[in-house]
């Protein structure tokens, strides 16, 4: 104990830990503010917005699942070779060779399963609680296209294993482009880098897979939280509540109390 | 510990002061403002144990679940062999589906591209965010548009022979127009009455999103055929 308690106290230990045991709320709120991977939450959060039945922490899982997704895609990178035949045999040298393989495909497989069911709930919980109300407006937008992205990348993650399964669910969905008016067969091309799903499109969807649609992702997810904090948190009430009150929006019945505030912050504005 | 401070400063385990915020309200942008103030916690612990222990909960239950289900993996993709039926991933059967009835440029490119635009548009509209239910004010002139509107809608699904839509929009429209006709209750048939339009809308698109899904996956077997599949078996 003396010797932990000389440790902690010492130089090196503070430089890397500098609030100290959260032993008062002060430091419980250093230790939100001062850590790197924390700061985006607020130092306090309504005690309405944490419950579970608020948001059935559905964007919170989406987020979870895509850490998981990372990191069990980092590890089957190290087993995977994005070429034709050597993908499908990866996936039986998965299956069979690699310790805990099946496992760590299995993983991957239905966290990506999971991540576009709840990251579709989490959209339906938003749109039902009205969330999106301004000043979110533009958040739902980001929330749309990473709904959208999270489809792209399961997708392309899709066709990876080289099976059956993967080439003819991906050759339906690439076909499908080809109904595009004008531009369909040139996008198409340009996705599988040919014109028809072989070694080139797989490799596409690699890189797709694994390096540009995670980055958009993430700098999209990133903009995503940062604006829900900047934007003064999550909504902590279903707007359904707000129901005795106006609708400030249509503006149908008007509220005393609003119209006062108006007047006094336009006679702010004038002086 | 360390702290041998004569006078402890602080008791509680969360915050004792709830900020009021000053802010500049132009009328109409005011719903967070009205609001009333709400009791906070201490992000940390109360939080951050939050996600920890969701994230435990998760990575255990994935865990024991790639333990029971392996994940598919049939025989080396073959160019020259098409299964039939050849099925997409289950979150584009319900498109997949929608090839049956319409032409690839409806099914692929139109109705995907609406689906998103309305998705994107959705806040900007002058969207009921007090969520009045559908039937206030007049409701024999609501009705009526309700009535006009919905019914040529759903011709083109009618004569594309798009059973699962317009038995979706049948169902939707009736369980709106219901409670009109039935006297004032409790329960659930009053509920549909307080719902608001924007909901029925999204509610609408829950259930032909989830059925024609539920059909890909299924109810198709070779030949994109109807099939049962407690009889014929599942082909996906």
């Amino acid at each position: 104990m003396k010797l932990i308690n000389k440790i902690t106290a010492g130089r090196i230990w503070r430089s890397i830990f500098r609030t100290g045991l959260p032993s008062t709320n002060y430091r419980r709120s250093l230790v939100i503010l001062n850590n790197f991977f924390l700061h985006l939450h607020p130092a306090k959060v309504k005690k309405s917005s944490i419950k579970f039945t608020t948001t059935f922490y559905l964007g919170g899982l989406s987020f979870a699942l895509f850490l998981i997704l990372t990191v069990t895609g980092i590890f089957l990178m190290f087993y995977y070779h994005p070429a034709v035949p050597l993908a499908y045999r990866d996936m039986k040298d998965l299956e069979f060779v690699v310790s805990n393989g099946k496992l760590l495909r299995n993983l991957h497989r239905w966290s990506a399963h999971a991540m576009v069911v709840t990251a579709s709930l989490h959209m339906l919980r938003v749109f039902f609680t009205r969330a999106f109300h301004p000043p979110r407006e533009f958040n739902w937008v980001i929330g749309v296209f990473l709904l959208l992205i999270t489809l792209l990348l399961s997708y392309t993650g899709y066709l990876l294993p080289w099976d059956q399964l993967a080439y003819w669910g991906v050759s339906v969905g690439t076909n499908m482009i080809k109904a595009m008016p004008v531009v369909g067969d040139k996008i198409r091309f340009l996705l599988l880098g040919g014109n028809i799903t072989g070694e080139n499109a797989l490799l596409r969807f690699y890189v797709l897979h694994c390096v540009i649609l995670p980055l958009v992702l993430s700098v999209l997810v990133g903009v995503h939280f940062w604006r829900i904090r900047k934007d003064g948190g999550l909504q902590a009430e279903s707007a359904g509540r707000l129901s005795e009150k106006t609708d400030l929006i249509l503006g149908e019945k008007t509220n005393p109390r609003k119209d006062e505030s108006l007047v006094h912050s336009n006679s702010i504005r004038s002086k | 510990m360390n702290d041998d401070h004569p006078v402890k400063v602080e008791f509680g385990d969360d915050a004792q002061v709830t900020q009021t915020r000053v802010a500049y309200v132009k009328g109409d942008t005011s719903i967070a403002v009205e609001r009333e103030r709400d009791e906070e916690v201490m992000t940390f612990p109360h939080l951050i144990v939050r996600e920890v222990l969701l994230f435990e909960i998760l990575l255990i239950a994935l865990v024991l679940c790639s333990f029971l289900f392996d994940a598919p993996l049939e025989s080396i993709a073959n160019p020259e062999h098409s299964p039939n039926p050849a099925k997409a991933p289950w979150y584009f059967l319900g498109l997949q589906e929608l090839l049956h009835y319409f032409p690839p440029v409806v099914a692929g490119v139109v109705l995907p591209t609406l689906v998103v635009v309305a998705l994107v548009v959705i806040p900007y509209f002058r969207i009921n965010l007090a969520r009045e239910s559908f039937w206030t004010g007049d409701v024999r002139k609501k009705f009526t548009i309700l009535s006009a509107v919905v019914l040529p809608m759903n011709i083109p699904f009618v004569v594309s022979g798009a059973v699962p839509i317009y038995s979706c929009s049948a169902i939707i429209y009736s369980l709106m127009v219901l409670p009109v006709f039935l006297p004032r209750g409790r329960g659930i048939l009053e509920r549909f009455r307080q719902c608001a339009l924007a909901d029925w809308i999204m509610i609408w698109f829950i259930l032909v999103g989830t059925v024609l899904t539920v059909i890909g996956v299924f109810f198709r077997g070779p030949e994109w055929r109807w099939i049962w599949p407690w009889i014929d078996g599942i082909y996906y």
